[in-house]
């Protein structure tokens, strides 16, 4: 009970006034600030894809196969970044790509972020047999390098995206978990919890509305490292052809298609890996200056 | 420390009986009839069925098949692999050693570039060779190895002909594994150049295998340096005119480095996880390429009994680092 009077509630501040702290330290990392830009960018051309691209890119063009890129000699101005092993417009297929990559990251961290949050409070609050009956079981998820489980389970399901994004999802949860379950630790003997439960709030209230508001910090970090590390994961597998499977335009099954061509035609190989590695470098940079901005210890007054 | 000992061993108690059920549940949740999936497109007949039911002891109870296969994982029996027809323990310790020699090499690789990098980067904070390194670290935190790998093919083998593409050692040497680590047997078979061979074979893989784990040990150090620098003793060091050098090299670093030996033993399972991807990319004849090919080929109890064995091995090495941790900090022992 000591401990009460040395760690009072956090002072209330308004939701607008928190979000313009937290814009000043972030927007001061210019990293994070690139990242972003370029994060939203990717999301346009996402979102934007059918309508920007200049090809369907499922559309075979017959006798244009493996064109180099339009500044290349035999470059073709129709493709401006080549076409692949069966003619069609990598420009497109890599702006149709985008589409999956951010949805996979999407999905993989809503799936594991919710079941991670459940279980983290549900361990960090109720304690007991509950906590180490969970907690194991993310220790033992743990146990197993991530890729390895993913492909495992994808053995399981079959192989696919959406499969793929499940076990992802699945073997990314227990992070949140665990980061769940150590703050609601930290928290549940604060002056403010014990307050709510004194007026009479009920488990699920005190869980969801008065605790889970306060460990929010560190679970927008890993949520963003997760929503890179799902992409990677996810590329990984279909690179080893148990994700998404051809002829969608996922960029880890597009350089998986590509392989054989590897000495012969750069571009191929090249292009989606890069598209892999800005998309999932710009997430990090994102992370990084969330990580720096919402630490209240790196903040220097 | 005996107690610590026994303490950490206690508590992989469970989680040594969670993989085991783990590895055990993944045969009997593939979806189908066990046997005909295990028989493969071939199919069987009914006696025959009935006959390979009982003898994988698939007619028991569930929790009886469990602890069967319990002994049998403590015996050492990981079942046999359909492809080959030869135990899978075999198997998987034949191909373990080029797994290792990889791994160790990418590690030492990552380790011997990158604490020195943390260390510089953190000296010179703010400096243009931190924003580089630290740059530099991101995007090899970021990089899918996998394309990493064939873009080094495409510039070494493919523009430079500097590396071969593919394999352990060029087919003109020929001689009896003794360790089955390349490097090692090549210089004690005695062939002229067989050891260059050898090591040609293994730069591209090392580096790929290296780089996340190049990237997380080259931030790890130099945030731990960071905040060793700031502590009250190492002011008082530089207070006592100690030279510059010294402060470094003797007082912070050695602090500093606590948490990246830890987050050097972190990176087995990375590692393990990275090498599924670089023994693809190149042919390196180890597990990951074994694990990947058994996946394809629908080899379950390769797949069940390698997902175990790798699990085990990186419980090992983790149970290693934790007691290493504790030598060399008395505050964790005495916890």
């Amino acid at each position: 009970m000591s401990n009460l009077a040395a760690a009072p509630a956090p002072a209330p501040v308004s939701r607008a006034s928190a979000f313009r702290e937290f814009w000043f330290y972030f927007s001061q990392n210019t990293g994070a600030v690139i990242g972003l830009v370029v994060f939203i960018l990717l999301v346009a051309i996402a979102l934007l894809a059918p309508w920007i691209a200049p090809h369907d890119p499922a559309r075979i063009y017959n006798g244009s196969f493996l064109i180099p890129p339009v500044w290349q000699e035999g470059g073709d101005p129709r493709f401006i970044f080549g076409t692949d092993a069966i003619g069609r417009d990598i420009l497109s297929r890599l702006m149709h790509g985008a589409r999956y990559s951010l949805l996979i990251g999407a999905v993989v961290v809503a799936i594991s972020l919710t079941g991670g949050i459940i279980l983290g409070l549900l361990a960090g609050y109720f304690r007991g047999w509950v906590d180490a009956v969970i907690m194991r079981v993310m220790d033992i998820i743990l146990a197993f390098p991530s890729l390895l489980l993913a492909l495992v389970l994808v053995t399981v399901l079959g192989p696919g995206l959406f499969n793929a994004m499940l076990a992802i999802a699945l073997v990314l949860q227990p992070h949140f978990a665990r980061l769940t379950r150590a703050a609601v630790i930290a928290e549940k003997n604060r002056e403010y919890v014990i307050s709510a439960k004194v007026v009479g709030a009920g488990h699920l209230r005190q869980m969801f509305v008065t605790i889970l508001p306060n460990c929010v910090a560190p679970l927008i970090v890993q949520a963003t490292l997760s929503f890179s590390g799902a992409i990677l994961d996810a590329a990984a597998l279909g690179f080893l052809g148990l994700g998404a499977q051809p002829p969608t335009p996922e960029w880890g099954t597009m350089l998986a298609d590509a392989r054989e061509f590897i000495l012969r035609a750069w571009w191929v190989i090249t292009l989606p890996g890069l598209a892999i590695l800005v998309t999932v470098l710009a997430i990090n940079l994102v992370g990084d200056g969330l990580r720096d901005a919402l630490d209240p210890k790196l903040k220097r007054s | 420390m005996l107690r610590f000992i026994l303490y950490r061993l206690a508590l992989i108690i469970p989680t040594f009986i969670g993989v085991t059920l783990v590895a055990f549940l993944f045969i009997r949740i593939l979806p189908g009839d066990p046997v005909q999936v295990l028989a493969g497109e071939r199919g069987v007949s009914p006696e025959r069925h009935a006959e390979v039911l009982a003898r994988l002891g698939f007619d028991k109870p569930l929790y009886e098949q469990y602890f069967t296969y319990l002994g049998n994982v403590l015996r050492g029996d990981f079942g046999v692999s359909f492809a080959s027809k030869r135990p899978v323990a075999q198997e998987f310790f034949s191909r373990f050693p080029a797994t290792v020699e990889l791994s160790l090499c990418a590690i030492i690789l990552a380790t011997v570039l990158g604490i020195p990098a943390g260390i510089f980067a953190a000296i010179k904070r703010g400096s243009w060779f931190d924003q580089v390194t630290m740059g530099t670290a991101l995007v090899g935190y970021s990089m899918p190895i996998f394309w990493w790998g064939m873009l080094l093919i495409i510039l070494f083998s493919g523009m430079l002909h500097w590396t071969p593409v593919s394999g352990r050692i060029a087919l003109s040497y020929f001689f009896q594994p003794v360790t089955g680590f390349m490097l090692i047997d090549s210089l004690l078979s005695g062939q002229k150049g067989a050891f260059l061979s050898a090591l040609h074979y293994l730069i591209l893989p090392t580096i790929v295998l290296a780089t996340i784990p190049l990237a997380v040990i080259a931030r790890q150090t130099r945030s731990a340096m960071l905040e060793v620098l700031g502590e009250d003793y190492v002011r008082t060091a530089r207070a006592k005119g100690l030279k510059p050098g010294r402060v470094v090299g003797v007082h912070a670093l050695r602090n500093a480095l606590i948490p990246v030996v830890t987050t050097i033993g972190l990176q087995v399972g990375l590692l393990m996880a990275g090498a599924i991807l670089t023994e693809s990319i190149f042919s390196w004849p180890g597990i990951g390429k074994w694990m990947i090919e058994a996946v394809n080929k629908r080899d379950y109890f390769v797949v069940q009994s390698g997902l175990l064995l790798i699990a085990l091995i990186i419980m090992a090495v983790n149970l290693i680092v934790d007691v290493l941790y504790a030598v060399i900090n008395p505050r964790i022992r005495h916890n």
